[in-house]
């Protein structure tokens, strides 16, 4: 999936595709057989489980909620590989490639803080009412106007993202391997819709955690030999020092003291306040695409532990994501031997050369690109006479060119596997969480009121297909009006923080009321959009968004977010003063201070969520240390 | 995984089995022909071999230790 939708959005990698699209000459990468039966070895297990799993996914309970029987490992594995998907091991590779290691503020204080929040603070809540879902706690917490505004906007995203998404893989399929874009989205779709419909949740849960190992197994390898190659971190230290002439690549926090004194254009106070809080724990506490894999966890420590254990995960994925951007920095060559850099999506698509006779298309839009570039003379000039060889590759595809160096067969389709498997967990991800809220949230809720288990399950199941029919055809119109991208990659950015607000407020304030929890909701989610399109129509309004004028889009997101949060607070909070709470024994199970916790079994230090947590932390804060 | 014969640990085990078994071959041919893919670096590491060892024996282990027994749920 797209992970953390903010990241793919701030780092242009979903709204680079079009160029992507129109630079396709060339596939990276050539399959050889072995290659191929790595690939369809692959497709075989996740449609097998899916047929397997299928005779236990017969209620209800089965069916959405994966019988609420999974182990902390498993529900821990599957929260963080549903936002592993492969345009966030690209987008940030590339990003890395761009920025150093800032983009793993992204891995570390954007989401290891709000994954133990939710673990160790918010799953009680979620857990012990027994909800289906994020917006059936807010039916439970604010009533149904709530939930409806939660669901309907819930689904919406989660359908035209699978669609984007599988846009989007669909391109990178063609890019790296020349693949098929139809083809692609076909054959992917059909096997996600045969899985998930045919096991539910439980079945999507398991093949993302088979999907996580892929993940990791693939990628793994490469960091691994660019380090030997770049002989060692130290070494990879002293050749970016040589060649680019600056240390800033290695520092989280040094050049973040104001928006000009660093690349991403971002500042500590969004990094800390936007990222951190509002964009992390929007994500990772109200977002029910994640929140669901844990709440099917089979008791409440369980449910407590999964986010602890998926946190270690997460704090490990920059190895084989910004470390393989890094390397790309300094290892990756051009034909003729020299340094190869990537450039930007906008230079690669000025200097394509689409027909077959090697002339770039638009020479003079290429020549004016290259003034942009900081590519040597002689290399410019190469590029210029459109001749074989002197491709300009973007940032975006500094880990498929990493793979393509390192990876030699059976290896290389490990590695693509890897990337269609990040591509199909996202998919499926989006897909069962799009049933479930579908199903109980609006289906149940405003069709058809008392119909029978089976039948909701049956709804479910015919609502996967048309769940993945809808995506066929958003991939399809994203195709054909390019435009519509970037305002479906919006969607994320524009709910995520008035539901922070209103499930905040609605977990943590008792005064909080039915009527504030859903005008705060609609409320946020009018600012936070209209704060979008005035943007957008006015590009130079996001100097006052960002507070500064050296902000970069990449500040937008965060800024935004932060705004929309506290409008939708201030709401929340002016509203309740003037309306009537709920008694506080029909808040039980909902809100913190009226709630009766059941009583754990006491276990051995070493089994408890709360010891993991703290060394969660103390690793964390070690490596913001180290690469201050 | 409680509550089913097969857990996902053993599908797992049997991926990474049959990937292991599979990389390994590659790599050996490529070792004993000497006929590495050109645009590779580092094949002299044989990353195929051990990289793919590293599979098997991962797959090997969580087969047998998640292995279907009957009655066991």
């Amino acid at each position: 999936m797209f992970g953390m939708v903010p990241a793919a959005v701030s780092t242009g990698t979903l709204s680079s595709v079009p160029a992507l699209l129109a630079f396709s000459a060339l596939p990276l990468a050539h399959l050889r057989p072995l290659d191929i039966a790595v690939i369809a070895i692959y497709f075989g297990m996740v449609i097998w489980i899916g047929f397997y799993l299928k005779g236990q996914s017969n209620t209800g309970e089965e069916f959405f909620m994966a019988g609420r029987e999974m182990t902390a490992w498993i529900a821990g594995l599957s929260f963080v590989s549903a936002n592993l998907g492969s345009l966030e091991l690209m987008g940030w590779a590339g990003s890395a490639y761009q920025y150093g290691i800032l983009a793993t503020h992204w891995y570390w204080i954007g989401a290891i803080p709000a994954m133990l929040f939710l673990g160790l603070v918010m799953m009680p809540f979620y857990y012990v009412c027994k909800t289906h879902s994020v917006p059936g706690y807010l039916k439970l917490r604010f009533g149904e106007h709530a939930r409806v505004v939660a669901a309907i906007s819930f689904a919406t995203e989660m359908i035209l993202m699978s669609g984007v998404n599988m846009f989007a893989m669909a391109v990178v399929m063609k890019v790296v391997l020349g693949w098929n874009i139809t083809f692609s989205i076909v054959v992917s779709s059909v096997a996600v819709a045969l899985y998930v419909g045919l096991g539910g949740l439980r079945s999507a849960i398991f093949n993302e955690v088979l999907q996580f190992i892929l993940i990791w197994g693939g990628a793994l390898l490469v960091p691994i030999l660019g380090l030997v190659q770049a002989g060692g971190w130290t070494g990879l230290k002293a050749k970016i020092l040589t060649n680019l002439h600056s240390d800033s690549y290695f520092h989280l926090w040094r050049d973040t003291g104001h928006f000009a004194s660093n690349p991403m254009g971002v500042q500590w106070t969004g990094i800390v306040f936007g990222l951190g809080f509002v964009i992390s724990f929007g994500y990772w506490t109200t977002d029910f695409l994640v929140v669901q894999r844990v709440l099917a966890a089979h008791d409440l420590r369980a449910a407590r532990m999964a986010p602890v254990i998926g946190s270690f995960f997460k704090m490990a994925t920059p190895f084989i994501v910004i470390l393989p951007g890094l390397l790309g920095l300094v290892l990756l060559q051009n034909p003729d031997g020299s340094r190869r850099q990537l450039v930007g999506e906008d230079i690669v698509h000025a200097c394509a050369v689409s027909g077959s006779a090697d002339v770039l298309d638009n020479a003079a839009a290429c020549r004016a690109a290259m003034d942009q570039t900081t590519l040597p003379e002689a290399y410019q000039e190469k590029v210029l006479s459109g001749a074989q060889g002197t491709e300009l590759h973007s940032y975006n595809e500094a880990l498929p060119l990493m793979m393509v160096r390192y990876l030699g067969p059976g290896l290389l389709g490990l590695g693509i596997t890897a990337l269609i498997a990040g591509f199909m967990s996202g998919m499926a991800g989006n897909v069962s969480a799009f049933s479930t809220v579908w199903t109980y949230d609006i289906y149940r809720a405003l069709i058809k009121k008392n119909a029978s288990d089976s039948h909701y399950v049956m709804v479910g199941r015919l609502s996967i297909l048309i769940g993945v029919a809808v995506s066929i055809g958003a991939a399809y119109l994203v195709m054909h009006a390019l435009g519509i991208m970037d305002y479906v990659q919006a969607l994320f950015s524009i709910f995520v923080a008035p539901l922070l607000g209103t499930i905040l407020l609605g977990m943590f304030w008792k005064r909080a009321t039915a009527p504030a929890g859903f005008l705060g909701l609609l409320g946020g989610i009018i600012f936070s959009a209209g704060l979008f399109v005035w943007v957008k129509l006015n590009p130079a309004k996001l100097a006052v968004v960002a507070l500064s004028d050296a902000a970069k889009p990449m500040a937008e997101n965060v800024y935004r977010a932060l705004w929309a949060f506290l409008f939708t607070v201030i709401i929340i909070v002016g509203v309740s003063m003037f309306t009537r709470p709920k008694r506080i024994e029909e808040l039980n199970g909902l809100v913190y201070g009226a709630t009766v916790l059941p009583k754990e079994e006491p276990v051995p230090f070493y089994k408890s969520e709360l010891f993991w947590a703290l060394i969660v932390m103390i690793i964390f804060a070690a490596l913001n240390i180290i690469f201050w | 995984m409680e509550g089913s014969k097969i857990g996902i640990w053993f599908f797992i085990g049997l991926l990474l089995t049959l990937y292991g078994v599979l990389i390994v071959a590659a790599g050996t041919v490529e070792w004993v022909t000497g006929n590495y893919a050109a645009t590779v670096q580092l094949t002299h590491l044989h990353a195929s071999i051990w990289w793919g060892g590293v599979l098997l024996a991962l797959g090997l282990f969580y087969m047998i230790r998640f292995r279907p027994v009957a009655g066991r749920k």
